[in-house]
Formats: C-alpha cells, sequence, structure tokens
C-alpha cells in the first residue's frame, strides 16, 4: 500500500494548486509547445486548470494499487475534459505530439515540489514519484487514443457525405426518377442506393425508376445480383424499374454468367429508358409541328 | 372479423388493410376469409394495403404470396399497395419476391388499373 501511495502529491495539488498550475504552463511554453499562434495565454491556461482539477480530483479517488486506467470511472472528469481540449486542439491543427509534450510537461514542477517537501525521506521521494509518473504517463497516453477516436469520426462521416453524395436520386419528369450509378458498386453501396430510391419512391410518389448503370465499370455477378434486388425491391413498391446503361460489352458479360434479368425491362441507353418510362406514365414526346406558310 | 384488419367490398373488389400488430393466427384467419369471400362476393380483384406493416418476417411474407396465389386460382387479381421501404427491403433480403401478386403505390393507383382491365 505504501508503495503505491501519493499522498504528498495530492497535498501539493490541493495545497499549491494555483503555483503548480503557473509553474506547469511556464514549463510547457518553456517545451515549446505553447502555440501561441493557435492560442492566447489565457485560454492555454485556463484549458491547464481544467486538466489539472480533474487530474488531481482523479489522482485523489482511483486506486493506484491496479494499473492505472483512464478508462476507470474515477478518471471520467479527467477524460472528459481531456477529450473537450483534444478535440479544440485538433481543430486548430496541434500535433499529438504537442498534446503528450504538453500533458508531460506537469511533471516537472510536481518533482521539484515534491524534492522540497520529501528532502529528508529520498524513499518516499522516489514512491511518490514512480507512482506520479505512472498516472502523468497514462493520461499523455490516452491523448493518443483521444486523437486517434476524434480522427476515425472524422473520416466515418466523410464517408457517409461521400456515400450519400454518390448516390443521387433526380427526379426526371412527374412520377420519374432515375438514379445514375458511378463507379463500382459493392455491397454497402447497393445497400445504400436501394435505401435512397425506396425512400424517393415514397416522397415523389414515382412510378417509374431508371436504374443507370452508364457509369459503372464493371458488372460481375454480384453486381448484377444488386442490380436484380434494387428492381424487385422496386416492384415491390408498386412502382416498375428500367436499368439502362447495359453496353454491348455488358450485355455480353451478363449472358455469358447466366445473368437472368427475368422480366425487368432494360436498355442500352438512358434516352431508350426515358421514352419507355414517359409512355408509363401517360406522356409522349413528339417533335414540333413544322409551321407551314 | 379479426381485428387485425378490415375488409370492405367495393365495386367487385375485395379492399384490405392489414393493421400493424397482425399475429400470424390472425393473417391465417384473414386468409380463410379472404377465400371464403372472393367466391361468395364474386370479387374479380383483392388490393391489400401493407403500408401500416412496418416490418415482415418469413411468415408475413410467406402468406401475403399464397394470398395472391389462391387469389388467381379463384378468378381475381392481387394488387399489394403501400408497402414501405424496409419492408421492401426486408423481403428481398427474404427471397420473397411475392412475384404472383401485383403492387401499386397506392390504393388508388390499384384501383386505377383494376379499372383499366375492367375488373373493378
Amino acid at each position: 500500500m505504501k508503495s503505491h501511495d501519493i499522498s504528498e502529491v495530492l497535498a501539493i495539488l490541493d495545497e499549491e494548486f494555483d503555483e503548480t498550475l503557473k509553474a506547469w504552463f511556464h514549463t510547457q511554453k518553456q517545451e515549446g509547445v505553447r502555440r501561441p499562434d493557435l492560442f492566447s495565454d489565457a485560454e492555454s491556461e485556463r484549458q491547464l486548470a481544467e486538466l489539472l482539477r480533474a487530474f488531481a480530483h482523479g489522482a485523489a479517488t482511483a486506486d493506484l494499487n491496479r494499473p492505472v486506467d483512464l478508462e476507470h470511472e474515477s478518471w471520467a472528469d479527467l477524460r472528459a475534459t481531456l477529450h473537450d481540449v483534444t478535440r479544440m486542439r485538433l481543430e486548430r491543427g496541434v500535433s499529438p505530439t504537442e498534446m503528450a509534450t504538453m500533458v508531460l510537461a506537469m511533471k516537472q514542477p510536481l518533482y521539484e515540489r515534491l524534492r522540497i517537501r520529501l528532502a529528508d525521506d529520498p524513499d518516499r521521494l522516489i514512491a511518490q514519484i514512480t507512482q506520479l509518473s505512472r498516472a502523468v504517463d497514462a493520461f499523455a497516453m490516452h491523448i493518443n487514443e483521444d486523437f486517434i477516436a476524434e480522427r476515425d469520426q472524422i473520416i466515418e462521416r466523410q464517408r457517409t457525405e461521400m456515400m450519400e453524395l454518390s448516390t443521387p436520386v433526380v427526379q426526371l419528369w412527374e412520377r420519374v426518377l432515375t438514379i445514375p450509378l458511378i463507379g463500382t458498386l459493392d455491397s454497402v453501396r447497393a445497400q445504400e442506393v436501394m435505401e435512397n430510391l425506396l425512400n424517393s419512391i415514397v416522397t415523389n410518389r414515382a412510378e417509374v425508376v431508371i436504374v443507370d448503370i452508364t457509369g459503372v465499370k464493371v458488372v460481375d455477378t454480384q453486381v448484377a445480383q444488386h442490380l436484380l434486388r434494387t428492381a424487385a425491391a422496386v416492384r415491390l413498391m408498386g412502382a416498375e424499374a428500367i436499368i439502362s446503361g447495359i453496353s454491348p460489352k455488358i450485355a455480353q458479360t451478363m449472358v455469358e454468367l447466366g445473368v437472368d434479368v427475368g422480366e425487368i425491362t432494360t436498355r442500352p441507353s438512358i434516352r431508350a429508358a426515358l421514352s419507355d418510362a414517359f409512355r408509363s406514365v401517360g406522356f409522349e414526346i413528339r417533335p414540333v409541328e413544322a409551321r407551314r406558310d | 372479423m379479426t381485428e387485425a384488419a378490415s375488409v370492405y367490398m367495393v365495386d367487385d373488389v375485395l379492399l384490405v388493410a392489414i393493421r400493424d400488430n397482425i399475429s400470424d393466427t390472425d393473417i391465417i384467419g384473414l386468409q380463410e376469409e379472404l377465400s371464403e369471400r372472393i367466391v361468395s362476393e364474386q370479387a374479380r380483384g383483392i388490393v391489400i394495403d401493407i403500408a401500416a406493416l412496418e416490418i415482415v418476417d418469413t411468415f408475413v411474407g410467406r402468406i401475403l404470396a399464397q394470398l395472391s396465389s389462391i387469389a388467381r386460382l379463384l378468378g381475381a387479381e392481387t394488387y399489394t399497395v403501400g408497402m414501405r421501404p424496409a419492408v421492401a427491403m426486408t423481403l428481398v433480403e427474404l427471397g420473397m419476391e411475392l412475384s404472383a401478386s401485383r403492387t401499386a403505390l397506392s390504393l388508388s393507383h390499384a384501383l386505377r388499373e383494376l379499372k383499366a382491365e375492367g375488373l373493378a
């Protein structure tokens, strides 16, 4: 128990909080990670104060006999504060190394004070320093996880946005929709396409849907299955699906692969499909009659 | 009649509105009732509105498919209407494409088509 004791550190944080904070601020400034270009002194100091307060709270409640685990609830405050600070710093372009250095800079002022307080008791001094080190290291390492989690979120968000952008449903005419597919059609995207399309059928009360695959590079059995399923779902909704943009090459491949499109209408071009669609919803396109003089 | 569906007869067409929480027993009861009524009321068309159904399982899917086949044997065309996107996706996922049934966006679409064929 005694070897995992940080009572003196806690006493420092309690009695000399402001001084420690000042010293921490000063140290990280010396380490060159204050980033005055991104943060004002006041803001930096406010962030450090919050972190130090949360750290003191965590250190006071955590059981240091066990591995220092920042996921534990005694560190919840610190985790939340750290998360906010990390997010703000990441947004402004601070690197993980700078963040970690900033946190590790907390050690020096605390060591300094421990050394003064425990000058007569070297054994205890070393024990306290060791334990403090463990906690601060865990704190600093947690930053990386926060950084990665934050980055992952950004990537995930961009992926979703890209996905939505890549499956636009366009209304061509009253009750006629088209979805131009471009690139590759994997399962995830096929699902996205189907969802978008079916929901658009409801909102637009569409009767005919043209799935255009002019821009799809490769049609293999899997892609063909996705297309047929989409067409089947469209039919279940009560609308008609036309697959357009079947090039001669794709037609040959599909037959070679033994893909049976059943009763689904397929057309070589969106132009041919559109004329079918118009007929289905009761319109026709004809040339304006030449005026006779 | 079961409480899970309402059935009305309008112009030789049986209109069926299925409620959301239909149970397996109810839907079997519905199948029997419809088979009887197609014959006794000489219906030429059936429109099954499933807009209220938020989920379907294989059982309900199968009964829906069966209903259309039974109706066809008895000389009536079935339209399944108002299917929600999520339900359509599930049915396709389950490989149930209700090929014996015709489909339409809504009740009025189905009635219009039945009228065009002289069945209503």
